[in-house]
């Protein structure tokens, strides 16, 4: 770079870089103080130091900067791969065909946790059941019937509220609403109603997205052959953003699988053998049996690896039916 | 036929509508059922009582329901998680959006989203089997179960809000701006202070505001490892009992429509109350300095 260019830059700094000049001044200040006890400056030498300094400095600033960028993004990276390795690594161990395969027994002291990944399932499947429809008409409701305007505005309003809702709020609602008031009790049904209200402004946000991803020029064709508004909906639309749908889906699944707080009050319990035999049955979730196990047995120590085990096969649904929805998704944009 | 394809088009219209709107439905019945579930308990103890006093003793005899200390316990905690979370979920989003290479990226990205999907009673239990003997030994304090270990934990949960929710917005800032300042001279990471950031601190600030409503809102972690103790934290490393967690830890305990139930749905309001600010907030800024071109800034 021409040094010409940078002197004129530093001489107007003062308008446009307040803080970097006056660390600039001060440093400056040090340099020429110390510079005086010895010998005082030529004007050459201190023309040259204070055009020439500022840019190597500031390009220093940057790769500082730059540098703590990396290290957050590193910190955020540690933080993942050491709760995944340090699961895997004790986790492991607890893992067998039998563990996945066989009930509790002995006051949960050993045995398996058949039952909780059951209920985990069973519970995920279910919200999603209600959640999918729901979440995708409404987002079919959004982005292709609605205009801008009041009522559109208060509509997202209340999904964006309704995605800031804490969990235990859902619970606590859950508990007075379906479980207290329609008489479900605890069960299947509750928990599942709860959390596929939970998870809904998910499966709305993944849906609009997805038919936002469908290009204009779709709908136009199907509309200039005759076709009616629902029909492109219906033969044009929602064919092509199934595909995307149904991915945003699995990440809906994954968030419900590891809800905790939402089923507590709602839908699991510490401990039940059996399966359930109906939707008003009450089940064992995997969080829940975690949770339960590492907080309020009577021997927490002992069943470590029991505890161990039931993270690292949760951690491996959650994260492996995350892994395969970015993998899906990568495969859709690419395909565009 | 003409016209009753018209109505059958009108029919499905309203259908949908009628679908969109469930949802403000559901917003409704959960304050109603919160509203009507937690206001029994303001016969027993006036609300500014309830949400000033400084015991909670809900089963001692008799029973004391003031949650100023939970209230406490959770803004501290949130507040705490924030000042760990909004520099590192900021600068991890300038790093994705900005700095790094496309191959970097589409690693850099999805460890991010995996670290959003990390299932919260998981986190809890690494905070409770690693990070609080850590602490304990490092701090040499009575107990790793506290308000620093929790908020630690939050902060990681709140990392991918944050940072995906900025990303957005660093993204939708124009181009032009950027290069108008990099052509006047200014160093990259000069542009990205004074020029990007400023451009898209709106969006920035909507984010931190829903990562901080997902911190205060969050159960597992706090119930877990912030140590349980419903008095007012008092340092760092005091055991605090935040408002999630004493929701889902008493629940089980109390009584049907006993006053104690009645209290943990008031405190649920309060909770849903401050999650209701926060979003509103969000919202509000969201709308008001909508990015939407060069020649809105």
């Amino acid at each position: 770079m021409d040094p010409r260019e940078n002197k004129d830059r530093t001489s107007e700094a003062p308008s446009t870089e307040k803080g970097m000049d006056i660390k600039n001044a001060r440093l400056n200040a040090g340099e020429n103080a110390s510079a005086q006890a010895v010998e005082r400056p030529t004007w050459q030498e201190d023309v040259g130091r204070s055009a020439l300094n500022p840019l190597r400095r500031r390009k220093l600033v940057e790769k500082g900067v730059f540098g703590l960028f990396r290290i957050a993004v590193l910190i955020n990276t540690l933080a993942l791969v050491v709760i995944v390795v340090f699961l895997v690594l004790n986790g492991w161990s607890a893992i067998s065909w039998t563990f996945l395969t066989q009930a509790p027994y002995d006051s949960m002291t050993k045995g398996g946790i058949f039952p909780p990944i059951m209920g985990t399932l069973l519970l995920s499947f279910g919200a999603m059941l209600i959640a999918f429809p729901w979440g995708v008409a409404s987002a079919i409701y959004l982005h292709e019937y609605a205009r801008p305007g009041i009522m559109m505005r208060v509509i997202r309003l209340g999904i964006n509220n309704l995605a800031g809702v804490p969990s235990v709020v859902f619970g606590l609602f859950g508990l007075a609403f379906f479980v207290i008031w329609l008489h479900l009790g605890v069960s299947l049904l509750s928990g599942a109603l709860t959390l596929g209200a939970l998870v809904l402004p998910v499966i709305i946000g993944t849906s609009e997205e997805a038919l936002r991803a469908v290009p204009q020029t779709y709908r136009e064709a199907s509309l200039a052959l005759g076709a009616t508004k629902w029909q492109t909906i219906y033969k044009v639309v929602i064919p092509a953003a199934l595909p995307s749908m149904l991915t945003g889906s699995i990440l809906g699944i994954s968030r419900v699988a590891g809800e905790t707080a939402a089923i507590m009050f709602t839908a699991a319990v510490f401990y039940t053998p059996r399966l359930p035999s109906s939707v008003l049955d009450s089940v064992m979730a995997l969080p829940y049996h975690i949770y339960v196990l590492a907080t309020a047995g009577t021997e927490i120590e002992k069943t470590r690896p029991l505890q161990y085990g039931s993270a690292l096969v949760l951690i491996v649904l959650v994260l492996g039916m995350n892994l395969i929805a970015i993998i899906l998704r990568a495969r859709l944009q690419r395909r565009r | 036929m003409f016209l009753s394809r018209q109505k059958k088009e009108t029919a499905i219209k309203s259908t949908f509508f009628l679908v969109a709107t469930l949802s403000i439905l559901v917003l409704s019945l959960i304050m109603l059922f919160l509203f009507v579930e937690g206001v029994p308990i303001f016969g027993k103890v006036s609300p500014i009582t309830f949400l000033f006093g400084k015991s909670w003793y809900p089963t001692a005899d008799p029973p004391d329901f003031q949650i100023f200390p939970l209230i406490m316990a959770s803004i501290a905690v949130t507040a705490l998680s924030a000042a760990i979370s909004i520099p590192l979920g900021v600068m991890t989003a300038l790093y994705l959006a900005e700095i790094a290479s496309k191959r970097i990226r589409s690693i850099a990205k999805p460890i991010v989203e995996l670290l959003a999907a990390l299932p919260s009673v998981v986190i809890g239990f690494f905070g409770m089997v690693v990070v609080a003997p850590f602490l304990q030994d490092v701090f040499e304090i009575p107990t790793g179960l506290n308000l620093f270990n929790a908020g630690l934990m939050l902060a990681f949960m709140s990392v991918p809000t944050i940072c995906s929710i900025s990303e957005d917005a660093i993204y939708s800032v124009p181009i032009e701006l950027k290069e108008a300042s990099l052509a006047l001279g200014a160093t990259h990471w000069e542009t990205i202070f004074r020029v990007i950031t400023p451009a898209s601190l709106s969006g920035i600030s909507t984010a931190v505001i829903l990562g901080m409503s997902r911190a205060i809102g969050e159960t597992m972690v706090v119930l877990m490892v912030a140590g349980g103790a419903a008095m007012s934290p008092k340092s760092i490393f005091s055991p605090v009992r935040p408002m999630p967690a004493s929701i889902a830890a008493e629940m089980a305990e109390a009584p049907f429509r006993s006053n104690h139930y009645y209290a943990l749905f008031a405190t649920g309001m309060v909770l849903f109350f401050f999650t209701l600010c926060f979003n509103i907030l969000a919202d509000h800024i969201a709308q008001k300095h909508k990015q939407v071109g060069a020649a809105t800034l």
